[in-house]
């Protein structure tokens, strides 16, 4: 029994496409069907190759059968790209033209009994685990009749089982129509290969619509070509992958490590951001200047100015690239003439520094990789990123950004990087300055620090900046100030909105209170005088019968009683009172 | 693709070779209908062989036959073939029609 397994549990085959299997759970399933689609163009037959070729590298014979492509010109693109390698491959590889050519007349309805009937005896005699077939909507069509596919489909599914032969099948089939649907049904697993183009961008994609034997990423990932065949690209899900390193490197600037807490990370992604003019080459210059220093192999690819214009630029403030390229440690390449899709520099990029075994990258500016207009070329850059994270190499790219602001950096790399440096003009005191902001970079406390950077004769160095209000105002800063104020304004229009309001309704409160206590005080005037009217009055009769009483007594009584009485009844509140 | 028989001392017989899966359905009607095809010829002027994939499978394989039946007119020359269950007698017949048969 062969090596060809992969997945805990040999459920699996790997698919020989780097960094597809995690996406299928492992890879495709062992002894089952697969079905792969796409559009002409999009990879199917490269995918399927790169299957079979793979498991023949662990000792698994494979079977090509062939409907469309001419087999020897299969043979010579897996030659081509390397893949037969000794010769071993190739001994367990057997290709079968099964066109159906045009000057084959159609005579009635066929099968492919004849067909399959060979291939079981081909797969006995290489001991085949894997056998590919490749644009079967072509001999589908060729049958001229739905239901004779559906037969045929229905045997080819049988055999492949009865033969436990793991299968993968190949269509120009999209979706929709029911010969799509029939194929879908009948595979255990659907791989749909994507390709879009704008402009020369083109961008591949490769999505896992079905698995049923495991677990299966959903979303579409990217895939670029490369000189082996089809890869997939990670931008950025699966982080955790990449080693993660404590390691610092220097950046070429005391100061600049210092501010970083001693240099880049090894092995993460920086970006240097800035307008024209704002020194980005030097700075990663710098870098790879240092790193060849200490003897690490550096890449520097520059798709803006000559590989001598950059070297003389930099021997003006002392950064000797001359010296480390003759060494040969330091290789630098000028692509920017160079024709090519984003995704053909990338690959070329990456060729080139696994050939020169580079520990770190320049890319110098990698916006030039993507051409305004086309979101699609933007993610492209972010699959450099990945690739070097992978192998671990510190790479510094540079971006171009107009104006001052930061936030203008097209493609998605800030998000993405470990260490973002923004380089900008600042006019201080009528004197127009360089400026270099970190604003932001893993295992930093303070972000957005802002040095002044100054380029001598005798090097490059940064110092601190003073303003009158202790401030910088510039980019992000600056923005960010405008935007601190923006806000502190609109809390306060609130705050003393809220305040007029608060003070509005506790006036409004008082009166009522005032208009309520007003009511009661006139109503406790009106009561005090209603009682001093009735005590007058009281009085007034007490006083009336009193002097009844005594007119009363004196008829009876005579004038010396009235005088007693009288003096008496003045002080005596009446006994009937 | 399968290499063509060598040429006959005469080379107006007909020579062909049935490839067929056994009993299947496809196949017997193209046997039936090519026999039928050839009863009015001089059987000396024919050369049939009629090769079974489901016994032979390495042939179908060595001779390019993908589909069953196959119907595969070695001489006279060029080689010719044919699909199918051969059920169009008028197409069949100008198939083996031994000068000048137009496709």
């Amino acid at each position: 029994m062969s090596e060809n397994r992969s997945g805990a549990d040999g459920r699996t085959i790997s698919t020989g496409v780097p960094g597809f299997d995690p996406l299928a759970g492992g890879g495709l399933p062992r002894g089952r069907t697969t079905l792969l689609v796409g559009g002409p163009g999009c990879g199917k037959t490269t995918f399927a190759l790169q299957v079979l070729t793979r498991g023949a590298r662990n000792g698994a014979g494979g079977i090509f059968v062939a409907f469309e492509e001419p087999v020897e010109q299969i043979r010579q693109g897996l030659a081509r790209r390397g893949l037969f390698g000794d010769g071993e491959v190739e001994d367990r590889l057997a290709f079968v033209d099964a066109r159906l050519p045009s000057s084959v007349l159609r005579g009635g309805d066929f099968d492919l009994l004849g067909l399959l009937g060979g291939l079981a005896e081909r797969a006995g005699d290489l001991q085949a685990e894997v056998i590919v077939f490749d644009a079967l909507d072509v001999l589908l069509a060729s049958l001229e009749d739905p239901g004779a596919e559906r037969r045929e489909l229905y045997r080819l599914h049988e055999w492949l089982q009865e033969t436990g032969l793991t299968g993968i099948l190949t269509a120009k089939e999209t979706g929709g129509g029911p010969r799509y649907d029939f194929l879908e049904f009948m595979a255990d697993c659907v791989v749909r290969l994507h390709l879009r183009t704008e402009g020369k961008a083109a961008v591949r994609g490769v999505r896992v619509l079905k698995h049923r034997s495991s677990s299966h990423a959903t979303h579409e990932s990217p895939m670029i070509v490369t000189e082996r065949g089809l890869e997939v690209v990670d931008t950025g899900s699966v982080k955790l992958e990449h080693r993660v390193s404590d390691e610092r490197v220097s950046s070429g600037i005391g100061e600049l490590d210092r501010m970083i807490g001693g240099g880049y990370y090894r092995g993460s992604s920086i970006l240097i951001s800035g307008s024209s003019g704002t020194a980005k080459t030097t700075l990663a210059a710098a870098f790879a200047e240092a790193a060849c220093r200490r003897g690490e192999r550096t890449l520097y690819v520059s798709f803006d100015e000559s590989v001598s214009q950059i070297v003389r630029n930099l021997a003006s403030v002392s950064v000797d690239l001359g010296a480390q390229v003759e060494s040969g440690t330091l290789l630098m390449d000028s692509a920017r003439a160079r024709p090519g899709s984003p995704e053909d520099h990338i690959v070329r990029i990456r060729s080139l520094w696994r050939e020169h075994e580079a520990r770190n990258l320049v890319v110098d500016p990698l916006s030039a990789l993507e051409k305004p207009g086309t979101h699609l070329a933007e993610e492209v850059g972010l699959y450099l990123v990945d690739l070097a994270k992978k192998e671990g190499i510190t790479f510094v790219s540079t971006c171009l950004v107009e104006g001052n602001r930061v936030e203008s950096t097209p493609i998605g790399i800030s998000t993405v990087a470990d260490t973002w440096i923004h380089l900008s003009y600042l006019v201080q005191a009528g004197e127009r300055n360089r400026a270099l902001t970190v604003v932001k970079s893993r295992g930093m406390r303070h972000s957005n620090q802002v040095r002044e950077l100054l380029l001598a004769d005798d090097g490059i160095d940064l110092r601190a900046v003073y303003t009158a209000g202790g401030e910088v105002l510039m980019g992000t800063l600056r923005w960010e100030k405008e935007e601190e104020e923006r806000m502190a304004r609109e809390e306060e229009r609130r705050e003393a909105e809220r305040r007029r309001r608060e003070a509005e309704i506790r006036v409004a409160e008082l009166r009522a209170r005032m208009e309520a206590l007003r009511g009661e005080l006139q109503a406790a005037e009106e009561e005090a005088a209603r009682a001093e009217e009735e005590t007058r009055s009281a009085r007034r009769q007490r006083r009336s019968r009193e002097r009844q009483i005594r007119e009363l007594r004196t008829r009876e009584d005579g004038t010396e009683q009235d005088r007693e009485e009288g003096s008496g009844s003045e002080g005596r509140e009446g006994s009937d009172g | 693709m399968a290499e063509p028989a060598r040429a006959r001392e005469e080379p107006t017989r007909l020579a062909l070779r049935l490839f067929v899966a056994g009993e299947a359905p496809n196949s017997l009607a193209a046997r039936k209908n090519l026999e039928a095809a050839l009863e009015p010829l001089d059987p000396g002027a024919v050369e049939l062989e009629i090769v079974d994939v489901l016994d032979e499978p390495r042939r179908a394989l060595e001779d390019g036959v993908v589909v069953t039946p196959t119907l595969v007119r070695l001489s006279p020359p060029p080689e010719r073939r044919i699909v199918g269950s051969l059920g169009a007698s008028e197409r069949l017949r100008q198939f083996l029609a031994v000068e000048n048969p137009v496709p």
